[in-house]
């Protein structure tokens, strides 16, 4: 409990700083916490908001599906073959600090407005980090473990199934943890531009209405949406370090 | 059979030269406790200890039994509860001058060389260029590390990394060399190598060495006198006198006099040994 | 280490040039994507003609401004927190899912707060960066090793000393790592703020050579930012591989 209490003093002060800017800089930069909040639990309570959350939601899982599996078995691909891995490093490092955003017209006239843009948009942010984080955990793990799998003479489907990624699972967690917040950034961003559907949509359409009431509200759902999962993996992470 | 009577005479002398005067390093009364989440923690003591001028004295007894804690007494990195600690004659407050230790856990730069690494405690006390580098070329060369005086410590093994701190010591032509288990992560070959190589800086530097080990054989290759310990709190519970000549090196391990001295300290460190052991695994479950 | 430079190079010539024959042949149509050679053609004209120089050196600031703020106040954010072990525990969990919260979304709020210039885009990068800076020294200061202070102190070294010429070349790795970070973060909070929101700049000049669509103009546009972003990287890794090596035990 004393663990967590510091934690609440610390939320408490944020809302406390948001409320005196709010104060600050009045109603048409920001709205209130409470008016935020009661914002938020008026658009829960229509059912269009839903769709746009549903439509988010499914473009969202879909793509970090792909950006979770894909990633790991580039991960464990790149991780095994120490050249592979050696050669690709580097490129997936500037690969991930390119702002992909300049990408993105490229994107839209390959696959057109609509779900598949955003997937693939959430992909390439996705992908990456989480291709990284297993690529070195696998080079950083000991090698008696893959020496262990030849003694017992496994197949490299085996290996890989049996010994390497319950080995490196803690490192996929972490991966995993930056890949969906990265992941749900690009479908957002990949909305706001290229849908007529979704929570990016309605945050462009507020934008330009400046309904700033709803952009705080989307905003708020979005940050405890994205707090919990990642609380929620984190707890996961803990209870696989006490096995 | 021969070498073991000659040893012994030796030793008898020894005793003898040993000067009445006052002592290098006194230790009285000394006690410490810890204190930490409402709970306190009896460490040490009480420590009484004299070590004369020039003398090599070690410390061994199981582990977490306060050896750490008595070297960081004399070292003033913390000071005691009770009881008074003394340097040449004058009480320990903060890191006397003249003291130099190395510890067991590697305490090499790793961004400097291995010459800026010996050099850094000489620059630091502001010695004049010319002679940090007459001192940093004996000691780098003294220590055998004169082809690696560029090479920085990740490129060197364990116990090459121990050398740039043993020299990185030694530059500072200390009086009192503390050493808490140097060679612990070492192994036994480069250990009996580094043993003597401590055995050659000692006679040539006649500086006073304690050192701290739980290594029997070393302790009893190594020392003058060898102390002790108890479990927590740690006491001395006997002082062995080895009785060495001065000039002995690790070639002593195959003397039956050295077995004589191991058997002894075994003897009684494996009381404590036990003890400790049953006790960490009554806490333990 | 040369074998795996020439095979990455070969990789990435190989790539681009496949790219270059299919545009060439026509499979990728030209309102698709344009050969890269004509990119390079076109970004030399720009780079020539002086068009965008405004945008780019505009671009290139602001993420110098927001690289030398988050790394400042991530450095002296970390150091408060790393000695106050209270706030630490406190803040240790937010830090932890602080990624997880899209940042950009904030983005109308910064425009109301900062105005449609400068300050709200470096405020995003820095907002977006200014972690990982924290994280890392953090990490650096937690992995200095005890011995090492202990030393400092055997030395009779005051406090100020001891951190000068221990503890900060000792946490200096971890350190780096936190400025490489806080560049590609400050890169890609520029570039998509302008992309996004403001009237000028590499990124606001990408989108508008979209929506008017000046393709080639638009690629070149996009070359030079990943043409920049390697390069700084390439830069700034070999530094940290460096850095690193010496201390690789």
């Amino acid at each position: 409990m004393r663990r967590f209490g510091g934690t609440a003093i610390v939320i408490l002060a944020c809302i406390a700083i948001w409320q005196l800017l709010y104060l600050y800089v009045g109603d048409s930069a920001l709205a209130s916490p409470l008016q935020t909040v009661e914002k938020l639990s008026v658009l829960l309570r229509t059912g269009d908001f839903w769709i746009h959350v549903s439509e988010t939601g499914r473009a969202f899982v879909l793509a970090l599906l792909i950006a979770v599996l894909g990633g790991i078995a580039l991960g464990v691909i790149l991780g095994l073959g120490r050249l592979a891995g050696d050669v690709a490093e580097p490129i997936l490092v500037t690969l991930y600090s390119i702002p992909k955003i300049v990408l993105y017209p490229l994107v839209l006239l390959c696959f057109g407005l609509g779900m598949s843009a955003k997937v693939a948009f959430g992909v390439m942010h996705g992908l990456i980090p989480i291709t990284l984080f297993s690529m070195n955990a696998i080079r950083q793990m000991k090698p008696v473990y893959r020496r262990t799998s030849q003694v017992l003479r496994l197949t490299t489907l085996q290996t890989a199934l049996t010994v390497i990624v319950p080995a490196i699972l803690p490192e996929i967690i972490s991966g995993v943890r930056l890949g969906f917040s990265l992941t749900l950034l690009g479908v957002l961003i990949g909305e706001m531009f290229a849908s007529q559907r979704g929570l990016g949509f309605l945050l462009t359409s507020a934008i330009n209405l400046g309904q700033i009431d709803t952009i705080m509200a989307i905003a708020l759902l979005l940050t405890v949406f994205a707090i919990a999962c990642n609380t929620l993996m984190m707890m996961f992470d803990r209870h696989l370090a006490h096995r | 059979m021969s070498a073991a009577a000659s040893e012994i005479t030796v030793k008898s002398d020894a005793v003898k030269q040993m000067p009445v005067e006052q002592p290098h390093v006194a230790l009285r009364g000394i006690t410490c406790v810890f204190h930490s989440r409402g709970r306190s923690l009896h460490a040490l003591g009480p420590v009484d200890l004299s070590l004369t001028k020039g003398e090599f004295f070690s410390v061994v007894g199981p582990s977490g039994c306060g050896k750490s804690t008595l070297l960081d007494i004399l070292a003033g990195l913390n000071p005691p509860q009770t009881g008074t600690a003394q340097f040449e004659g004058k009480p320990i407050q903060g890191v006397p001058d003249g003291v130099g230790v190395v510890f067991q856990e590697d305490a090499s730069f790793p961004w400097l060389n291995v010459h800026d690494n010996v050099a850094f405690g000489l620059r630091r006390a502001g010695v004049d260029p010319a002679e940090i580098k007459r001192r940093v070329d004996y000691a780098i060369g003294f220590m055998g590390l004169k082809d690696f005086a560029a090479a920085y410590p990740a490129q060197l093994s364990g116990g090459m990394r121990q050398r740039v701190c043993i020299a990185r010591t030694l530059v500072l032509q200390p009086r009192l060399i503390m050493l808490d288990e140097p060679f612990g992560a070492l192994d036994q070959q480069t250990r009996l190598i580094m043993g003597d190589e401590l055995l050659r800086l000692w006679r040539e530097t006649s500086a006073t060495i304690l050192l701290i080990t739980h290594a029997l054989d070393e302790a009893a290759m190594l020392s003058d006198r060898v102390g002790v310990m108890s479990t927590r709190p740690g006491t001395f519970i006997d002082i062995v006198e080895t009785g060495w000549d001065r000039n002995r090196d690790s070639r002593v391990v195959s003397t039956p006099h050295f077995g004589d001295i191991t058997a002894r300290l075994w003897e009684k460190l494996r009381v404590e040994a036990l003890k400790m052991m049953s006790t960490s695994e009554t806490r333990s479950s | 280490m040369r074998t795996e430079a020439v095979l990455r190079f070969g990789i990435v010539a190989l790539l681009v040039a496949t790219v270059e024959i299919l545009c060439r042949l026509h499979v990728i149509p030209v309102g698709v994507m344009i050969a890269p050679s004509q990119m390079a053609v076109e970004l030399t004209k720009i780079l020539v003609s002086g068009e965008f120089s405004a945008d780019i050196i505009s671009s290139i600031v602001n993420v110098l401004t927001s690289t030398v703020l988050s790394v400042t106040l991530g450095f002296v954010a970390g150091l408060i927190i790393y000695s106050a072990p209270g706030l630490r525990a406190a803040l240790e969990p937010l830090l932890a899912s602080y990624y997880a919260v899209p940042t950009f979304i904030f983005y109308p709020v910064f425009i109301s707060l900062f105005g449609v210039g400068s300050g709200a885009i470096i405020a995003i990068a820095v907002l977006l960066a200014v972690v990982s800076m924290i994280t890392a020294t953090l990490n650096g200061l937690d992995r200095i090793p005890r011995v090492l202070r202990k030393t400092g102190r055997i030395y009779r070294m005051s406090r100020i000393k001891t951190a000068v010429m221990i503890e900060l070349p000792s946490a200096a790795p971890s350190l780096f790592t936190g400025i490489k970070l806080s560049v590609a973060y400050s890169f890609i909070g520029v570039i998509a703020s302008e992309f996004i929101l403001s009237g000028s700049g590499v990124g606001y000049a990408i989108a508008y050579a979209y929506n008017n669509f000046e393709t080639p103009r638009m690629y070149a546009l996009m070359l030079l930012i990943i043409l920049l972003v390697t390069g700084v990287n390439t830069l700034l890794n070999g530094v940290d591989r460096r850095l690193q090596s010496q201390r690789r035990r």
